[in-house]
């Protein structure tokens, strides 16, 4: 025994979870909610993308390390993102137009 | 059929121990994999903000049925990676390379559809490049998106092209019974790629295809 072994019925239950969200995106994609279109898909995005790496990709089976490295991967790429948007949004700030 | 491992290999304890490397080391790799693409999702970002009205308008010309479509089929193949790997983990032979087929099969309809895609930008001169043809006050900004689009897209297509040759060798495997419930190392690592590439669609899916749509 090396492994836990999730049983299928998790996986179909999660693969009806996933269409269901990718339903629900494209439908809310359709009504105009302002700013909040944009939270909506990034937020139901998100959901789908537990569902796979906690379910499909095992990892809410897998060791606290496995956790950390995993976790590693999505806090840099949020450090990139972050802090390049910190500079891109903050140019106007300053009233050196020639830049 | 009595080739299976009998044994993990010298450095590791026990099977478990040597499962448990294999997977971090796998988790270290998609790792680096999420800043390779997340390069590509910051200038994304960046240029969606300095451009918001031209990315919707690029947005306007991608084709929602057939981005909707593509992503149930991904999803469908994530979920027959997952019951592969099932399928090894209990030890029936016959079904992982039976999922397997359906797996790179359904990764091969999601690259027809694609194909289709890029032809119908082909048609429409949205392709960035001397060819690229479009009317409005911000085509070239619009042209950047088809840039991201294309890169991003492409990108994401050739691993699964990648995902599909690696599928092609474990059903080999596979059915040459190299596989067991004790190792089957190889099907869970490539199913953890497999279920990235599906996770990095989710993403592209909504940010080129659906924001700006209504």
């Amino acid at each position: 025994m090396t492994q836990h072994v999730v049983p299928r019925q998790v996986y179909y239950r999660v693969f009806a979870a996933l269409l269901a969200l990718t339903l629900l995106t494209v439908g809310a994609a359709h009504v105009d909610l302002g700013p909040l279109n944009i939270a909506l898909a990034l937020g139901i995005a998100i959901c789908k993308a537990l569902l796979v790496m906690l379910f499909f990709m095992h990892l809410r089976y897998s060791t606290h390390l496995t956790w950390i490295v995993a976790a590693a991967g999505v806090i840099w790429l949020g450090h990139l993102i972050l802090f390049s948007m910190i500079d891109y949004l903050t140019r106007s700030w300053l009233a050196f137009s020639s830049w | 059929m009595s080739e299976t491992r009998a044994a993990p290999a010298h450095q590791f304890d026990d099977f478990e121990q040597q499962y448990e490397a294999a997977s971090l080391g796998m988790w270290a790799f998609l790792a680096t994999e999420i800043l390779f693409f997340g390069g590509l999702f910051l200038g994304y970002t960046v240029y969606r903000t300095l451009y918001p009205a031209a990315f919707t308008e690029g947005s306007h010309h991608l084709d929602i049925v057939l981005g909707s479509i593509n992503t149930a089929v991904l999803i469908g193949s994530s979920l027959t990676m997952a019951l592969a790997v099932h399928s090894a983990q209990v030890g029936r032979r016959q079904a992982i390379v039976g999922f397997l087929a359906l797996t790179m099969l359904l990764g091969l309809v999601f690259l027809s559809i694609k194909t289709v895609e890029y032809g119908h930008k082909f048609d429409e001169a949205l392709v960035p490049g001397a060819h690229f043809v479009y009317d409005g006050p911000f085509a070239p900004q619009v042209q950047l998106f088809f840039s991201f689009y294309f890169i991003m897209t492409g990108l994401h297509a050739l691993h699964m092209v990648v995902g599909i040759g690696i599928m092609a060798v474990l059903a080999w495997l596979a059915w040459r019974g190299k596989f067991s419930p004790t190792y089957h190392t190889p099907v869970e690592i490539s199913g953890l790629y497999w279920h990235f590439v599906d996770v990095v669609w989710i993403f592209l899916f909504p940010l080129l295809y659906l924001l700006g749509r209504h």
